[in-house]
């Protein structure tokens, strides 16, 4: 009689810990941040094609475009764009590493996490640097 | 629970569906294409930001550009779709809400990608005012 009372309630399953119980660490933030800045640039891919169509459409709306992109909030998306787009470059390729079978051990996957936010931060500033030696801001 | 049927019986039909591995291989290739197409698009950015109206025009009007700009659409949106649909997936779990966002997320991702695909085209071939 009790096995089959005990057989009815569901048994206790072990559950996966929940975002909170994890212990922050540096390789938990390249992966929340990779999808982070997938999501930024689907928004800046939509205004790659905003740009196609607003050249297609004359000078008036490509001037307009234009304007829109040099006011100082067009500035801060694209600058956030630059990082999130240098970001998701490198960590996807870190991701194609890993999709061969290397540099899944721990001091790896740390060591190419740092890389990756070095890369991410130096690439933005030099094209920003370039940006504004060119006459492009 | 005692079941009569055999493993065997209760495995049948319940395999993959045997396209998983092509899916995954042409998303690897979609984004090691976009590797080298998005850092063009970067110096193409640059070059842009710098120019005007007519220079934009010029430099699409080229026909390297123009098919650079063309592969770079088609490729980027197609990574972006698949790359929400896996958001999508697995954020949303009410099944009416998470088929309508990845309808919505195809034709966006498609409608956009169109219309940016036929405009590069258009100004390439000279159609601009």
């Amino acid at each position: 009689m009790a096995m089959t009372e005990a057989a009815k309630v569901p048994r206790e399953r072990p559950m996966s810990p929940h975002l909170s119980i994890w212990r922050w660490h540096i390789t938990m933030a390249t992966s929340i941040l990779h999808r982070a800045t997938g999501v930024a640039l689907y928004v800046g891919g939509l205004i790659g094609a905003a740009w196609a169509i607003s050249l297609a459409q004359g000078p008036e709306t490509y001037g307009t475009f234009k304007h829109l992109l040099g006011s100082p909030l067009g500035k801060v998306v694209m600058a956030g764009l630059t990082l999130s787009f240098f970001y998701h470059l490198a960590n996807g390729i870190r991701h194609l590493v890993w999709d061969v079978g290397k540099g899944f051990d721990i001091r790896t996957a740390n060591a190419t996490s740092i890389v990756v936010f070095a890369f991410a931060a130096a690439a933005s500033v030099a094209v920003w640097a370039i940006a504004a030696m060119t006459g492009a801001l | 629970m005692v079941s009569y049927r055999t493993p065997l019986s209760r495995a049948r039909g319940l395999g993959s569906a045997q396209h998983g591995v092509g899916h995954w291989i042409s998303e690897r290739v979609g984004a090691i294409a976009l590797v080298p197409l998005t850092l063009w698009g970067v110096f193409g950015v640059l070059r842009l930001a710098a120019g005007d109206y007519g220079a934009a025009v010029a430099w699409i009007s080229d026909p390297l550009n123009a098919t650079l700009m063309v592969l770079l659409v088609v490729i980027s949106f197609w990574h972006m779709h698949a790359g929400l649909r896996v958001v999508i997936e697995d954020y949303i779990h009410v099944t009416l809400n998470k088929s309508a966002l990845l309808i919505l997320n195809l034709f966006v991702c498609g409608l956009a990608g169109a219309l940016a695909v036929f405009s590069i085209l258009k100004v390439a071939l000279g159609g601009a005012v």
